[in-house]
């Protein structure tokens, strides 16, 4: 176990330091960000002097390894908009998309499960037909279209729901919402097809000798069994919002990571593109343990 | 007459596919009365099953019908009450227990927690369900219940598993217990524990034993009375000495005609030089030694049987051979030339020459090949055995020759019986003209009488192709009537080796003994001589220890 802990931190580094290296040098590809904060008419001199003040008069590979330096001290540079360190912009807005992603997945996981057990033991059943209508409508909604129609429907239309911003719980019905679709239409189609196999085994059919009654069959002796496949989908799902939902946080004027990422490769903010990939990057891999830790909590089989 | 226990009257099932419906069983009826114990007899497919999934409402309703009939216990029609009501017999007064019990336990659950599920949800506390399910282990023979308790059915052994699913099902002394094929997959000696478990359980409990088998063997062993059914009908019923002594029914006296352990013996060892050697030959999987040094010779034109139970390293030789897997040390000459040294090239050319036929066709044919890519496709990687021009009529040719016909060649392996697949798999083998053939547990898997009629085909072609078998096996009986000398192997060693006649009929080896009095055989009269010599060494053996 702790064995796998340590390999995992090891490769994880080892990834980490390959995202750096690839992040910082296509983020300079997208221009030199003193074009951009100075007005068009600045002094020679005055972008020299802001240049210098950014370490952007240096060599690339110089920057580079200086910045590198920086890192091992857990210092990620400040951010050039916003003249504050660089990891504090960022650690405000993932806290942001932290709050949205667990409670959007917590809700999509205990529905998705829930729906799809009980489709899967009633094939074609009133719960097996919600089941689809859902999958179709996860796979195939794009999630701009809806965040928009949304907004017009509820917010402008019945004037229920706030348009953008946070705030009250009231801010936070929309964009959850919107995020559910996709990744509840998937995991749904994961639980379903994964429930089928497990309720068609053995151990089913010993369990119903017994006398189990259906809802424990489902629910104890079938899920537990069908977790493992669900659990890898609700990763990935859980991964992309982690990412940050770019355009429904936009949409949404919601101050999530996604958001800032945007924001920041637009404003050339380099050192905040760098500390917002990383922050996402370490939280992923995190995410990754974790999930492999619950395999094995799941199944005795897996050991590590 | 009282009524009986659990009587199944005039039952049909159907089951709707999509080829249309299927009559899984026709009009079936049996009865069992406490310390009854009663087989139900059957080939795959012929519905032995279904009548006992009926009384535990197993059977999926869409696809599955009851067309007809009723089941009575004691004396009230089950198919007529709620589920609920079903639920509460099931596992209290009628209990089950089914073939390879590892994916019948469930595996992410400990063993202590499944056993005393059983009992919680009919209403026993769970402390008192612990406690119980502790002195339930112990008494199917589990050592230390406490441990044991709290692992997991994967970190058990087969036999241990199908103790532990007895434990779950005896637990709230059912009146009925049904066993499905319960020790199918077992070792022969495993097999004979269990049995006797059974037994031992159902005489101090008084319950009614329904057992469930493809097996003349152990209907011998355990049943009373026996019903015999064919193609969902029950052709026969009797006692169980009765039915083998004097069958009425033409199937009967096939099934009992194609019972192995019962045809010729092969006369003496062969003095042909040997075509295979094995010398001192290993193999390591990291710290566990799966051979330990063996050796021995594989004569020209002879059936070599190598017996064994699941990790003797019977079939780690038969891997080896073939380059399935590399040998950790030894030697095996073929040809005067040592097959584990030989570089990838010169072993593609002698590949050709010793052939395997694996125990599942399902698997170890490809479900995408017709059977004409299958044969042929060996020709494509040895050139020069048959011109492309030919390769048609060489099929044609090889699949009349193992019974099969031309029609045959554009099918896909699914379309067959599993008989079938493996006369497919045997014509494989064959299109290479091989002069070794490994058969790796090559007729396990296929009813009695199938087995028989492979075993047939085997020897047949072994004369006309002059071929040399490497037989492995578990089975004794088919080894008897099969083999010219044969290898007893235990924990990686060659316990004994000889003569068909001399190992069967005077064993040296303990081991040996032992593997022949567990063995079952289908005369119940035999059986029973051989049940009370069992039982006699296990006293000995007990007082000795």
């Amino acid at each position: 176990m702790q064995r796998f802990l340590a390999k995992r931190a090891v490769s994880s580094g080892v990834s980490l330091i390959l995202l750096v290296i690839a992040v910082f040098f296509l983020s300079r590809l997208t221009g030199d960000p003193t074009d951009l904060y100075l007005p068009i008419d600045a002094s020679q001199e005055a972008r020299e002097n802001f240049r210098a003040l950014h370490g952007l008069d240096q060599p690339l590979i110089v920057q580079f390894f200086s910045y590198l330096g920086d890192l091992v001290r857990l210092d990620f540079g400040e951010s050039i908009r916003r003249a504050r360190p660089a990891l504090e912009v960022v650690t405000e807005a993932f806290a942001w998309t932290l709050q949205l992603a667990v409670i959007t997945m917590a809700i999509v996981s205990g529905a998705a499960i829930t729906l799809g057990s009980l489709a899967a033991f009633n094939l074609g059943g009133i719960f097996d037909r919600i089941a689809t209508f859902f999958s179709l409508i996860g796979a195939s909604a794009p999630d701009f279209w809806v965040a928009i129609v949304a907004i017009v429907v509820f917010s402008v239309g019945f004037g229920w729901l706030p348009t953008s911003g946070t705030g009250t719980v009231w801010h936070w019905i929309l964009p959850i919402a919107v995020l559910f679709i996709r990744p509840f239409g998937l995991i749904l189609q994961v639980v379903r097809g994964s429930m089928i196999t497990a309720l068609g085994s053995a151990y089913v059919k010993t369990a119903r000798a017994k006398g189990v009654g259906p809802r424990a069959t489902i629910f104890v002796h079938a899920l537990r069994n069908a977790m493992l496949p669900v659990l890898t989908v609700i990763g990935d799902q859980a991964a992309a919002l982690l990412n940050g939902a770019v355009v429904v946080e936009t949409i949404f004027g919601f101050p999530g990571i996604g958001k800032l990422m945007i924001d920041s490769i637009l404003q050339r903010d380099f050192s905040v593109v760098l500390a917002s990939i990383m922050v996402t990057a370490f939280a992923i891999f995190l995410m990754n343990i974790l999930i492999d830790l619950a395999y094995a909590a799941l199944d005795p089989r897996i050991r590590y | 007459m009282a009524d009986p226990l659990l009587e199944v009257r005039n039952l049909s099932v159907t089951f709707d596919t999509a080829r249309g419906p299927v009559h899984a069983v026709k009009h079936v009826s049996w009865a069992v009365n406490r310390g009854d114990v009663l087989a139900i007899l059957g080939e795959s497919g012929s519905g032995k099953s279904v009548s006992s999934s009926a009384v535990l409402d197993l059977i999926d309703m869409p696809p599955g019908r009851i067309d007809s009939g009723e089941i009575l216990f004691e004396g009230r029609n089950i198919l007529e009450m709620s589920a609920a009501e079903r639920r509460g017999l099931n596992g209290k007064r009628i209990a089950m227990i089914f073939q390879d019990p590892l994916s019948h336990l469930n595996p992410v659950y400990r063993v202590g927690w499944q056993i005393e599920e059983t009992m919680a949800i009919h209403g026993t506390a769970r402390a008192e369900a612990k406690a119980e399910t502790l002195r339930l282990l112990a008494k199917v023979g589990i050592p230390d219940p406490q441990a044991a308790a709290e692992k997991y059915p994967h970190q058990f052994s087969g036999g241990q598993r199908q103790r532990l699913m007895i434990a779950m099902a005896l637990a709230l002394k059912p009146d009925v217990l049904i066993a499905d094929e319960p020790t199918t997959a077992l070792d022969v000696t495993v097999q004979a524990q269990i049995l006797g478990l059974l037994e031992e359980l159902q005489k101090e409990t008084g319950m009614a034993l329904v057992i469930i088998t493809h097996d003349l063997g152990v209907v011998a062993e355990i049943a009373h009375r026996v019903v015999v059914m064919s193609k969902g009908e029950i052709v026969e019923a009797g006692t169980a000495a009765e039915v083998y002594r004097n069958p009425q029914h033409p199937y009967t006296k096939r099934l009992i005609g194609a019972a192995p352990g019962k045809g010729e013996i092969h006369p003496d060892e062969l003095d042909t030089p040997p075509i295979l050697a094995l010398q001192n030959v290993s193999k390591q999987y990291g710290a566990f030694t799966a051979l330990h040094g063996i050796s021995y010779e594989l004569r020209e034109g002879e059936t070599l049987a190598i017996v064994g139970e699941s990790g003797s390293g019977k079939s780690t030789t038969a891997r080896l051979l073939l380059r399935l897997e590399e040998a950790s040390g030894g030697r095996a000459l073929y040809q005067g030339r040592d097959l584990f040294a030989m570089s990838p090239k010169e072993l593609h050319g002698l590949r050709r020459d010793i052939q395997m036929v694996f125990q599942d066709p399902t698997q170890s044919l490809n479900p995408r090949m017709t059977v004409f890519q299958l044969v042929s496709e060996g020709w494509a990687i040895h050139p020069g055995i048959v011109e492309k021009s030919r390769w048609k009529a060489r099929v044609a040719e090889l699949l009349r020759e193992v019974g099969l016909s031309e029609e045959h060649m554009h099918r896909h392996p699914h379309q067959f019986s599993g008989g079938q697949r493996q006369r497919i798999a045997i014509a494989r083998a064959l299109a290479l003209e091989p002069r070794i053939i490994v058969c790796d547990e090559a007729v396990s898997a296929l009813d009695v009488q199938v087995q028989a009629q492979v075993i047939e085909l085997l020897d047949r072609l072994k004369a006309a192709h002059g071929l040399s078998y490497i037989f492995i096996a578990h089975d004794l009986p088919v080894v008897r009537d099969f083999a010219d000398r044969v290898i007893v192997m235990q924990g990686g060693r060659i316990v004994e080796q000889g003569g068909v006649r001399q190992i069967f009929d005077a064993p040296r080896e303990e081991y040996t003994r032992n593997l022949l009095a567990a063995s079952l055989d289908p005369d119940p009269e035999i059986q029973a001589r051989r049940r009370a010599e069992r039982l006699e060494r296990q006293k000995l053996a007990g007082e000795a220890a």
